[in-house]
């Protein structure tokens, strides 16, 4: 789940809400006529009621063609602020608006040649320009335009709606500082051992298998030694993001479904549907439960989406979950599992967030409680990553584990598309087979995480203000409805509004991630320093001395 | 005696159950036989040796010798705290500034100056195949379809078509003009699909052409440019072995017809590049797309999410590819040593009594076994594919898995081994064109 960071700027992202793709050509254009032909055939007749939604239809394309004939100026190309760019860009292409009715259906009506005016654009595209701006993008641009700094930009937006950890990344550096250069060319010191074939060459697409041994290693040890993985039953990917679209395309067709517990994390919409097709229904959790998985709810959502007739593929959860911070029990991943079993459904467990666990409460991976159950592990499947536990998101290391052959095969074929850079690759088979120095990380970094989180839980408390008690990932989930001025999403984004605009402050509405209850917010504290808490929390303390004194 | 219960098997999607991935043809049979008995100079000179991969391993030194003087590009020193901070974090679409900028400049090398990049219209995605696939996803819908010209990368098939749901069909090209891209052939390729009620969304040539190793004329890219326009759909151009031109002159890229027509009608166009082959990467895993369309440029920013570079490499890269000494002799050195290696492989093929097509680059050269064929036909050409892999012991390509539309050519990659090991190969097609002929 790559959250985007432009230093300079920072397009706008699909809102999680996109409806799924629809058909080019036709379809639009019939939900247009479909119904103006019911009204006139009301008073017209069949003759009228055809002729007269067609006779429409076609001046308006005409309009529309009219329209686009006009000369645009040229655009300028997509630059990043504050960039020389003196001369300006060779592309001189006319761009016309983006019409709602698609242009081949207009090119038949009116210019069978067809001269001039933009190439299509598949629908998929056109989907992903469109994206609404969502509160989690629009934040992210406000951070990287008017970044925060101690001593730089004091009064600078603070970053709190990226689940990035900054904490332990000195102790990383320090290792690449020493260690790096003779981790990506294999040297032993002397020149003539200098081997470049070795990572310049094509390298299995799924990933060297040293690196997935030392994958393996890493996951075990991060996961408390509880349960040991095979590198055979790993793939690896360039990112975790790859890795859930991949799982999304191995085992669900377009237009089938997932059930996703919510809230979940924003950027899920985007990985799991945006060329897939496939659709994601959510199940609802309620904070009476604190948000968790309610087996029940799962029951109702798939039975509902079979009324629909949407063919339901799997579950998708995460654990520890985004943006709550829940570690899931045995006892409900075992149910989970009965359920997954009853309706024949795959899981997908999302365990990003394994290692960065901070509460008293053990993490139980999904690969333990199916390490004994021998008839259904194949409808089992584990989403990990190296950019929370261990912060390289930049290096883009996503991990698919699975127990079900045919998935890896398929899985393994399409790492071709999303495949980890070699030297990145060598670089970390180092890192993580020096075990000392991974122990070592992982304590102090656990030991930083708890510090930051209850710090940070207690300001806010001082606030009036209480989170939900988390266990794992680098958030809390605050319920702020003592700051809305009403109950409702409205008042969730009015609230979210002034966090940004007035004080400063990036965090993510419950709203994006899909919450059914509103004026709940995700606050990530790894991005910040101990000294930045009483400065965040003083912040918010001053726009809700303002909000009750208005609301 | 436990009783058995069937259990409901979870079932895969259609993607993943189906052939599309194309691992299952000839193409990568040879590649099996390969993997099974790899030939080695001293522990298996009899194994088979390995034709059919194109990838270039001549210049390998040169890099090795880059990266060993400026060992700073690899790590981040003990200097640069920040450096490596924003490094770590780094997972932004738009890619490393100083590196789009360096891949945009070493592409203005390439052509020798003679077009000029816009790092911000540079997308990066891991691998030429990425990009590919993605400019795929963002041209067409499912069902719709690109021309592209035969015979084709055997990799297309699955590219193209596998994840997106895209179809291909061909423009026949055929020995006749050494198989180049013609207007009628354009026409005959978007007639036939329209035939069939499938919309066109664009072509795709590679230029420099795999399996062909020989650039596009001006004269046949004006055509398509012309043709692409008139029917108001894409053109992308992969430009992946434009750096492998024996003679810079002698390339012609899109870039440069696009400029001369001051960019009139370029929203259409779309370049891919990679490191891969030009400069021997293929593990880097470094790829771009190069669109006039802001649109494109702008989703494929948006969908490279799911195929980013690691930052690390891109660092890496962008001194590398920044330093113009090193780079304007790379270029000029490894023209060199492609065209040496060609001259050697096609020498050696004709002492045979084999002639190939008249080729000015890439890795390998396309081979005219046509005259040696039992029967004229597809059957013919896979017999006397399996005699050179498992009698002969050498990887080659048909050109039956390019789609050739004329049985009896084969791809022959030279750049992928040592020079005694091409020696070696010769020997082996040498010797069994003289059995052969006294049969």
């Amino acid at each position: 789940m790559t959250q985007t960071r432009s230093r300079r700027t920072q397009s706008s992202e699909p809102d999680e809400g996109t409806k799924p793709a629809t058909s080019s050509g036709g379809g639009t254009a019939m939900r247009v006529i479909v119904p103006l032909q019911g009204v006139v055939q009301g008073r017209g007749g069949l003759v009228l009621g055809s002729v007269i939604p067609c006779a429409l239809f076609y001046f308006l394309q005409l309009y529309l063609k009219r329209h686009r004939r006009d000369p645009n100026p040229p655009p300028s190309p997509p630059s990043p602020v504050g960039s020389s760019s003196p001369e300006p860009s060779p592309s001189a292409g006319q761009l016309a608006e983006v019409s709602v009715l698609p242009r081949s259906l207009s090119r038949i009506h009116l210019s069978p040649r067809g001269a001039g005016g933009p190439a299509y654009v598949s629908g998929r595209a056109n989907l992903i320009l469109k994206g609404g701006d969502s509160p989690y993008y629009v934040g992210l641009k406000k951070v990287s335009e008017d970044e925060y700094d101690e001593l730089g930009n004091p009064d600078g937006v603070i970053q709190l709606g990226l689940a990035e950890n900054k904490l332990s990344l000195d102790l990383v550096r320090d290792w690449l500082v020493e260690n790096a250069r003779d981790a990506i060319l294999g040297g032993g010191g002397s020149c003539s051992e200098l081997s470049i074939s070795g990572i310049a060459s094509y390298q299995p697409f799924d990933g060297l298998m040293e690196l997935k041994m030392a994958v393996a290693g890493f996951m075990c040890q991060v996961m408390g030694n509880s349960v040991s993985f095979n590198p055979s039953q790993i793939v690896l990917t360039a990112g975790a993001s790859p890795a859930i679209e991949m799982l999304s395309f191995c085992l669900a067709d377009s237009g089938n479904a997932f059930l996703v517990p919510t809230p979940f994390y924003p950027c899920l919409d985007r990985d799991m549907k945006s060329r897939t097709g496939v659709e994601i229904i959510p199940v609802p959790c309620r904070s009476a439960d604190n948000f968790s998985l309610s087996i029940t709810a799962l029951d109702r959502a798939f039975n509902h989406a079979k009324k629909r007739g949407l063919k339901v593929r799997g579950i998708i959860i995460s654990n520890p979950s985004n943006p709550v911070g829940n570690l899931l029990n045995r006892a409900t991943l075992y149910s989970l599992l009965d359920f997954a079993r009853e309706k024949n459904l795959h899981i997908i467990s999302n365990e990003l967030f394994a290692g960065s666990t901070h509460g008293s409460e053990e993490f139980v991976s999904m690969a333990e409680i199916i390490e004994s159950e021998d008839i259904d592990q194949n409808r089992v499947h584990i989403v990990y990553g190296l950019s929370k536990d261990l912060s390289l998101p930049g290096f883009r290391v996503g991990v698919i584990y699975s127990f079900n052959e045919n998935v890896l095969e398929a899985a393994k074929k399409l790492t071709r598309f999303s495949s980890i850079s070699a030297p990145s690759q060598r670089l970390l088979i180092s890192m993580l087979s020096d075990t000392r120095f991974i122990q070592k990380f992982i304590e102090v970094n656990g030991e930083r995480l708890r510090r930051m989180y209850s710090e940070f839980v207690a300001g806010l408390k001082q606030l009036g203000i209480k989170c939900t008690k988390s266990n794992g990932g680098f958030y809390c989930w605050a319920d702020m409805n003592g700051l809305t001025s009403s109950y409702s999403k409205k008042g969730e984004l009015e609230l979210w509004e002034r966090l940004l605009n007035v004080a400063k402050l990036n965090v993510t509405p419950g709203s994006s991630c899909h919450c059914i209850e509103p004026g709940w917010f995700r606050f990530c504290f790894t991005t910040l320093t101990e000294n930045d808490i009483p400065i965040v929390i003083e912040r918010i303390r001053k726009i809700s001395k303002n909000c009750k004194s208005h609301c | 005696m436990a009783i058995e219960i069937e259990q409901p098997c979870v079932g895969l999607s259609k993607v993943a159950v189906s052939e599309t991935h194309g691992e299952d043809s000839p193409y990568f049979a040879g590649w099996k036989a390969y993997d099974e008995n790899p030939y080695d100079e001293t522990t298996n000179p009899s194994g088979v040796i390995q034709m059919g991969l194109a990838e270039n391993q001549v210049s390998f030194d040169l890099l090795e010798k880059y990266l060993e003087e400026h060992s700073e590009a690899s790590s981040w020193g003990k200097g640069s705290v920040s450096g490596f901070r924003e490094n770590a974090l780094f997972q932004d679409y738009h890619g490393l500034l100083s590196f789009r900028k360096a891949m945009a400049s070493f592409m203005e090398q390439v052509r020798g100056g003679r077009a000029k990049f816009d790092p911000n219209r540079v997308v990066l995605t891991a691998g030429a195949t990425a990009a590919n696939e993605l400019l795929t996803f963002i041209l067409a819908d499912p069902g719709d379809a690109l021309l592209v010209p035969t015979p084709y990368y055997p990799g297309f098939d699955r590219d193209l078509r596998w994840r997106t749901g895209v179809k291909i069909v061909p423009i026949h090209c055929d020995s006749s003009n050494n198989f180049q891209i013609t207007t009628p052939a354009l026409e005959a390729a978007y007639s036939e699909a329209e035939s069939m009620n499938i919309k066109v969304r664009g072509v795709l040539i590679t230029n420099p052409s795999n399996p062909l190793g020989a650039t596009v004329q001006r004269s046949v890219l004006e055509d398509i440019l012309d043709f692409v326009t008139r029917k108001n759909i894409h053109l992308v151009s992969d430009e992946i072995y434009s750096g492998s031109v024996f003679s810079s002159s002698e390339f012609i890229s899109v870039a440069e017809i696009l400029e001369a027509r001051q960019y009139k009608n370029s929203e259409r166009v779309h370049i891919v590049y990679s490191l891969s082959k030009d400069l021997g990467l293929p593990g880097f895993r470094v790829g771009t797309i190069y669109s006039y369309n802001d649109k494109v440029v702008t989703t494929a920013r948006r969908m490279s999410s799911f195929t980013l570079i690691s930052s690390q490499t891109q660092h890496l890269l962008a001194s590398m590819l920044s330093d113009k000494c090193f780079t304007e002799n790379y270029i000029k050195i490894n023209r060199e040593r492609l065209r040496k290696r060609y001259d050697m492989i096609i020498e050696g093929l004709r002492s045979a009594g084999i002639d190939c097509l008249k080729g000015n680059a890439g890795l390998f050269c396309w081979m005219n076994l046509s005259p040696f064929l039992e029967k004229p036909t597809r059957e013919g050409e896979l017999a006397l594919w399996n005699s050179m892999v498992h009698e002969v012991k050498l990887n080659i390509s048909p050109g039956s898995s390019c789609h050739c539309s004329e049985p009896g050519w084969f791809r022959v990659c030279f750049a992928n081994m040592s020079e005694q090991t091409l020696e070696v190969a010769l020997k082996r097609i040498h010797n069994f064109m003289v059995k052969k002929r006294s049969e």
